[in-house]
């Protein structure tokens, strides 16, 4: 029977592949976009806005994604853009994991009082509405980079803290973690080396899932004016001023609501892709 | 070297249940073990047995100190372990080890079989792990090269094995089989029993396995406990409980099993 | 006449691995036949298949499966369901997850009924009461009730027994019903689940791993091993002298308390071989077609 079911998950290979492809080109685009950007992203021609995508009638081939209404390169603000939204990912869902699962861990092996104490304090955190909780740490902590990081840690680490306590409560139930007792480990150390491995994928599948939420809660902090200072392209920001001209001028709302819409997708198909490469059982 | 391995008086373990905790305040206890007394002699293997509820498990669990008891004591070749903190225990407890129920769920998935036998050797402080693991292996009668597989790509009773050579790896003087071949096919139960038949022989082990089922446990143990709602209702030797049960719950227990014959009035 | 008659049966999974390599076997009414084998064997997949629940990676790949002379392969999907609903019903192996958690224990029962057989509920809930009565359950009302985790795992799998007799089938496909019990819990059970059929009748497909509950419960059994019969008698004969060397071996190797040293011999490693080999040459034979 697990032959069977081996076949069965094995497929997904391809999007692994297909979602890997798309975050590694738009890596590699985030970190050389002073070198492929064909204009700089702030430089605004006023004689040249609203020009359209090389494909519709009266495009300039310099601007090869068009401009927008201040004359602005798409192309060139959705390549630095990209650059905000991976380092939002990668620094935002890495913190978030690394808080939200340390403490679901301790709580779901060491039970308790511990586990009493980090749930309760779960389950109040997770009674302030999200949106309203990141525009108010923002407000507070005033715009920037670091601003909306932080509110993505702050609000997010619980989605990690519940999962793994669950998972980790449910292997810490079982006989190998006892037999690791048994030969004298320590709880430290049966948590490090008998839990942890396995609600890894589970992590892993999460991790990635946070860091397509966080590309998408900068977009939303950006299209309220809230993400990093407005001169700085980000693609939620570009979506915002997209939105104003979607009738003179759809492609500057549009090709960075689907890179947005990419990415986010190839996270969320990477993780579950992931999740299954790091399980020997179905490997 | 002391001549008893354990020693137990007045055990008493209980646990909260929560199906009954009311809504505030804490849940109401049940007793599951209720004063237990009894030794284990060194060398003996000691059968222990009961229906489900019978605290057989529980029991199992205490002796090891994987859960601590609410009162009475547990000497350990005279050392009084009822209450020892993790950290004085630790370095007791190679000398007792434990074979677990289900195979699957007590080897992690995650590492392979060398790893798995080597773990406790490493965390004991052991050297010539290699060599260890090769032996342990080896006295279980599986071929070597089993060290670089997953437990998932191993059959049951292979993976009973693993179980079996980790605890062992350890020389420890007593192990505890909890329930270890009730999920086997009867061909691999035969094959764990036989194994461990040789190696209390072989070894000197003392041992104590843990059954619901008196049929597989009579060539085995020299001695058999039958514990019934918590409590000792027999302490025979093997011969003379098969032959002359005292208590009323081992008659109705030896009654139950369905002999593979169908001349035998049994309904 | 049997009431179930399979025949050539042959399971495969999707990527061609055989489940089960052309089994033959029929059920009289009133028969217990045992179906018997080791984890793999394929005995619990014969009454999947039967009962039509096969596991999405397995599919039905020839022969026949005639119930009560009627072929269910050559029926519509929905037909085929009505006829097995009405004619057939399983006791599963596992008494805690046969039961929805979060139902009372009454509708479970009469769901069938009132389903499949468009009784009014009324009627259904008067039948349920008396069927727990039937299998010794003391407070029928009370029973009916109670949610599944107040009540025991041998109190269960009589609700489950119940419920398989509610809709009087002609087959009952018992899954390895008590090994989720204890001894003493078993014994009643078995009873009752003998009791049952010989009073109603009823064709029983037992599968089981224990030669002991075998000689106990059956009067026929068929051994398997990989999905192959390697053996077909009656249970006098098969306790008497099993002929194949397998089914010796798996004798041998069942616990026998009153003969320690005779019993718990594993199966010798050349047996194994030799089945093995015996399987090898059957899958050739079949595929040239030499087999009639």
């Amino acid at each position: 029977m697990r032959d069977a079911r081996g076949n069965i998950r094995r497929l997904p290979g391809i999007r692994l592949w297909l979602s890997g492809g798309w975050l590694t080109f738009l890596v590699l685009a985030a970190i050389f976009a002073p070198l492929i950007s064909p204009h700089d992203p702030l430089a605004q021609d006023l004689f040249a806005g609203r020009l359209p995508p090389f494909f519709e009638q009266g495009a300039d081939p310099a601007y090869l994604l068009g401009t927008d209404s201040l004359g602005r390169d798409v192309l060139s603000r959705m390549l630095y853009g990209a650059r905000l939204a991976l380092i939002v990912a990668l620094v935002a869902g890495t913190l978030t994991c690394l808080i939200g699962a340390s403490l679901g861990l301790i709580a779901g092996y060491y039970r308790g009082w511990v586990d009493l104490v980090i749930s309760r304090f779960i389950d109040i955190w997770m009674a302030f509405p999200p949106v309203l909780f990141a525009i108010l740490l923002i407000a507070v902590l005033g715009t920037g980079l670091m601003s909306v990081i932080i509110a993505i840690v702050v609000i997010d680490w619980t989605r990690f803290a519940r999962v793994v306590r669950a998972e980790a409560m449910g292997q810490g139930a079982m006989d190998y973690v006892a037999s690791a007792q048994v030969a004298g480990r320590t709880r430290f150390g049966t948590a490090l080396t008998e839990i942890l491995p396995n609600v890894l994928p589970t992590i892993v599948a999460l991790l990635t899932l946070e860091m397509g939420i966080a590309v998408i809660v900068e977009a939303i902090l950006s299209f309220v004016n809230l993400s990093i200072s407005t001169d700085q392209p980000t693609w939620g920001g570009m979506i915002a001023e997209g939105r104003t001209s979607i009738y003179q001028a759809w492609w500057v709302l549009v090709f960075p609501l689907f890179a947005l819409f990419l990415t986010v997708l190839s996270f969320s198909q990477l993780g579950e892709g992931l999740k299954d490469h790091f399980d020997p059982v179905l490997r | 070297m002391s001549e008893t391995i354990y020693e137990l008086k007045d055990l008493r373990v209980s646990f909260p249940d929560m199906s009954r905790k009311p809504l505030l305040g804490a849940a109401p206890r049940i007793d599951v073990l209720k004063g237990l007394t009894f030794d284990i002699p060194r060398g003996e293997v000691l059968g222990i047995v009961g229906g489900s509820g019978s605290g057989k498990s529980t029991l199992g669990r205490a002796l090891t100190r994987l859960i601590e008891p609410d009162s009475g004591a547990i000497l350990f070749e005279g050392t009084d372990i009822t209450h020892l903190h993790e950290d004085r225990l630790r370095p007791l407890r190679r000398r007792f080890q434990m074979i677990f129920q289900d195979p699957m769920s007590s080897l992690n998935p995650r590492r392979r079989v060398g790893g798995i036998i080597a773990g406790p050797l490493r965390l004991q402080g052991l050297d010539n792990i290699k060599c260890r693991v090769d032996e342990a292996l080896d006295m279980v009668g599986l071929p070597r090269h089993f060290a670089t597989r997953y437990p998932h790509e191993l059959s049951g009773g292979q993976r009973q094995r693993v179980g079996i050579a980790r605890a062992i790896a350890l020389k420890p003087d007593f192990i505890l089989a909890d329930e270890i071949v009730s999920g086997l096919d009867v061909s691999s139960q035969a094959q764990v029993l036989n194994l461990l038949e040789s190696l209390v022989k072989d070894l000197g082990l003392t041992l104590a396995f843990i059954s619901h089922d008196l049929s597989v446990i009579r060539r085995l143990c020299t001695r058999i406990l039958v514990l019934y709602k918590g409590e000792i209702v027999e302490n025979s030797e093997t011969a003379e409980l098969f032959a002359n049960p005292k208590a009323e719950y081992t008659r109705t227990l030896l009654d139950a099993i369905p002999l593979p014959d169908p001349e035998q009035a049994w309904f | 006449m049997s009431f179930l008659s399979i025949q050539d049966l042959t399971v495969q999974l999707k990527n061609g691995m055989p489940l089960l390599r052309h089994v033959s076997l029929d059920v009289a009414p009133g028969e217990v036949r045992a179906l018997v084998g080791e984890s793999g064997a394929g005995k619990s997949m014969i009454g999947k298949a039967v009962l039509g629940i096969l596991p999405k990676a397995a599919r039905l790949t020839g022969g026949k499966i005639l119930l009560d002379g009627e072929d269910l392969q050559t029926l519509s999907q929905k037909a085929r369901r009505q006829r097995i609903g009405a004619r057939a019903a399983l006791i599963p192996q596992d008494p805690l997850t046969a039961l929805n958690p979060s139902r009372r224990v009454g509708p479970q029962i009469t769901d069938r009924l009132v389903d499949i057989l468009g009784w009014k509920r009324p009627d259904a809930e008067k039948r349920a009461l008396e069927l727990l009565e039937e299998v010794h359950i003391q407070s029928p009302d009370r029973v009916m009730k109670a949610y599944p985790h107040e009540l025991s795992g041998g109190m269960r799998q009589r609700i489950l027994i119940a419920s398989a007799f509610a809709a009087e089938p002609k087959l009952i496909i018992a899954d390895e019903p008590t090994t989720a019990l204890d001894v003493t819990v078993q014994k009643q059970i078995l009873k009752l689940i003998r009791e049952m059929q010989q009073r109603h009748g009823t064709a029983l497909l037992f599968v089981t791993h224990d030669l002991g509950v075998v000689s106990k419960i059956a009067q026929s059994l068929t051994v398997l091993y990989a999905g192959k019969v390697i053996e077909e008698t009656t249970v006098k004969d098969f306790f008497a002298a099993p002929s194949h060397a397998y089914s010796k071996a798996l004798l041998a190797a069942t616990p026998k308390y009153t003969d320690p040293q005779g019993s718990l011999t594993p199966v010798p490693e050349s047996v194994i071989t030799a089945v093995e080999a015996e399987v090898a040459a059957f899958d050739e034979q079949a595929r040239a077609g030499t087999r009639p």
